[in-house]
């Protein structure tokens, strides 16, 4: 396996690379973005509901702040790398990214974070827009949140990540692994609290909710900006986001060291 | 540098016949088969060898070349490169070898050649001043100039496989293995790649390993050949052994001024094919120049020239001797 220290260094150029890769393919880009503005068709959807009276804690500023964040942590937690995988394991062409002396699971990570500034571009704005409508004194004060926050973003990616490496991964065992993200992208739709907010969940269904990975992903980062949670509860829940941070990451290895066995490395 | 012994790699393969309800039996049992792509294969590759692998499609050639790249476990035997385990994938390992596939992009779909190389510089920590270097020579030698530009999917074939093969070599890699350089390239194009890979071996002292199925390839880079048919090995040694082994005949083409009859051409030895202005005979070794000498005296030849069997025949021959070899074998275990 290669080392640590020529994948570090490394890394720069894979960043370049992925931006670049992901500058070239801006259009396709755009599409994707239009397709998870879900958050935005709930945040009309419940604010219409909130109009008459709140839900929970939710007035319709609370709803808008809400689905503008998950709109924002959505565009900065995703990874397609399942889709990349599955791809390059049944067409054989992974057998390029093995023959480099760096670790797929790290490049395959830089190429999907040098998407990041890209998506910025469309976050910023919409972050701004949520500024002017809620103000500021919706978001929370306390530094220390803030840094829970940014902790959990990681996290959240991580989660991502490494749950689509995972899955990616399966394309080694069966003839596509395709089915199996839909499948962990039907939980995760109904979980994160990526169309309804955790905290409106009913109360057996809300402590499911807090022992799957799904929330960690989304809901969580989401409940942090918009003031959900004290200091106490904030360090719980990232405790419990970081213990699947490490299940997944164990996961993946496992599946991939296995995989790589039964690699055919087919076409060519 | 190569050491390959009992070297096995065997697949499960799932078998389905076609139609609905194969399909829905297929869902509650699948069945399976074993394919024995390599099966007990044994060789040594010193360094600097230009070692050709010869064998007909599905024989085992480039699952032989993926195991010792490191991209496929074997399911027994060893295969040490450099001292190395290859499916380790040791960094030490991955950057002393390539493994080139025709089909294969490591090329950068949307962006320029450049750009791969500035990737694989930084991949493989080459330092800059030998990184400038290398691609100066490389773009000497491949006649990259106005290529490392342009995007690669606005590449044809050609200065695609250019490119491909110049990116491979940016970290100058001790072991190359090429799984069929010039598939697909017009007949220029193969001259030049072969030109090159032979430059290559002769600058840098690399070992390099070839499958190809254009004979010509292996003939002008492959001083020795393995031949391996159905994950077997059939021969190991030079060329010329190999056809002198198989088809010790030479061909006697003769060029002719006017038509002669068939029963003066049937006197010298084996008629191949005859027409007013050519005759190709085949003529046991040790009676070519008595066939030469009769020829000339009695034909009216233009011109004259003994060459051996074309490669395409004596590797055709070999896998046929070498099948007849197998249903005997299997008869008799019967």
């Amino acid at each position: 396996m290669p080392s640590f220290s020529s994948t570090t260094r490394a890394l720069p150029a894979l960043f370049r690379i992925g931006f670049a890769g992901a500058v070239a393919y801006r259009a396709e880009f755009l599409v994707w973005v239009l397709s998870t503005t879900m958050p935005l068709v709930m945040l009309a959807l419940w604010s219409a509901v909130a109009r008459e009276a709140p839900v929970g804690r939710f007035g319709q500023r609370e709803f808008v702040a809400y689905f503008l964040a998950t709109f924002i942590v959505r565009q900065l937690t995703s990874s397609w790398v399942s889709w990349q995988m599955n791809y390059e394991i049944r067409h054989g062409t992974l057998a390029v990214r093995l023959l480099r002396p760096v670790s797929p699971m790290i490049a395959y990570a830089a190429e999907n974070l040098a998407a990041q500034p890209l998506r910025l571009v469309v976050a910023i704005p919409v972050a701004i827009v949520g500024l002017l409508t809620v103000g500021v004194t919706a978001l929370p004060a306390d530094p220390v949140i803030w840094l829970v926050w940014g902790m959990a973003m990681a996290g959240g990616w991580l989660i991502t990540y490494l749950a689509s490496f995972a899955i990616g991964s399966l394309a080694f065992f069966f003839e596509s692994s395709i089915k199996a993200m839909d499948v962990w992208l039907t939980l995760y739709f109904i979980f994160s609290g990526y169309m309804i907010p955790v905290e409106l969940f009913p109360p057996g269904v809300k402590a499911m909710a807090s022992w799957l990975p799904f929330r960690y992903q989304v809901g969580f980062p989401v409940e942090l900006m918009t003031g959900a949670h004290g200091r106490q509860e904030a360090f719980a829940l990232l405790a419990a986001q970081w213990i699947w941070v490490a299940l997944m990451g164990a996961a993946a290895l496992l599946l991939w060291r296995r995989g790589l066995r039964s690699f055919g490395a087919y076409g060519g | 540098m190569i050491t390959v012994r009992d070297l096995r790699k065997y697949y499960k393969v799932h078998e389905r016949p076609p139609g609905l309800a194969a399909a829905a039996r297929s869902l509650f049992r699948r069945k399976t088969t074993t394919v024995k792509a390599v099966d007990g294969v044994t060789f040594e590759v010193a360094a600097g060898e230009r070692v050709g692998f010869l064998g007909p499609n599905g024989a085992g050639k480039t699952t032989t070349l993926k195991v010792l790249a490191g991209l496929l476990h074997p399911s027994g035997g060893e295969a040490l490169v450099d001292s190395h385990v290859p499916r380790s994938r040791e960094e030490a390992f991955l950057k002393k070898i390539m493994l080139v596939a025709g089909q294969k992009q490591q090329l950068l779909w949307d962006l320029p050649p450049s750009e791969t190389f500035e990737l694989n510089r930084a991949l493989y920590d080459v330092p800059r001043p030998r990184f400038r270097e290398t691609v100066a020579e490389l773009t000497e030698l491949l006649d990259l100039d106005g290529l490392l530009q342009k995007p690669a999917r606005q590449l044809s074939l050609g200065e695609r496989m250019k490119c491909e093969l110049a990116a491979s070599l940016i970290h100058r890699p001790k072991v190359l293995f090429l799984d069929e350089p010039t598939i697909g390239l017009d007949v220029t194009m193969q001259a030049a790649i072969r030109g090159f890979i032979k430059r290559y071996n002769e600058r840098c002292g690399a070992t390099i390993l070839l499958t190809s199925h254009y004979m010509d390839d292996v003939a002008a880079l492959c001083p020795r050949v393995i031949v391996i048919d159905r994950g077997n090995l059939s021969y190991d040694g030079t060329l010329d052994e190999l056809v002198r082994r198989i088809r010790p005949e030479k061909r006697l083409v003769l060029h002719l001024e006017r038509a002669v009859a068939r029963v003066d051409l049937d006197r010298l030895g084996r008629v191949v094919s005859h027409s007013d202005a050519e005759a190709v005979l085949q003529v046991d070794q040790g009676a070519v120049s008595a066939a030469v000498t009769l020829a000339l005296a009695t034909l009216p030849v233009k011109d004259l020239t003994v060459e051996n069997a074309p490669l395409e025949e004596v590797m055709s021959e070999l896998f046929s001797r070498s099948r007849a070899a197998r249903e005997a074998a299997s008869d008799e275990g019967e």
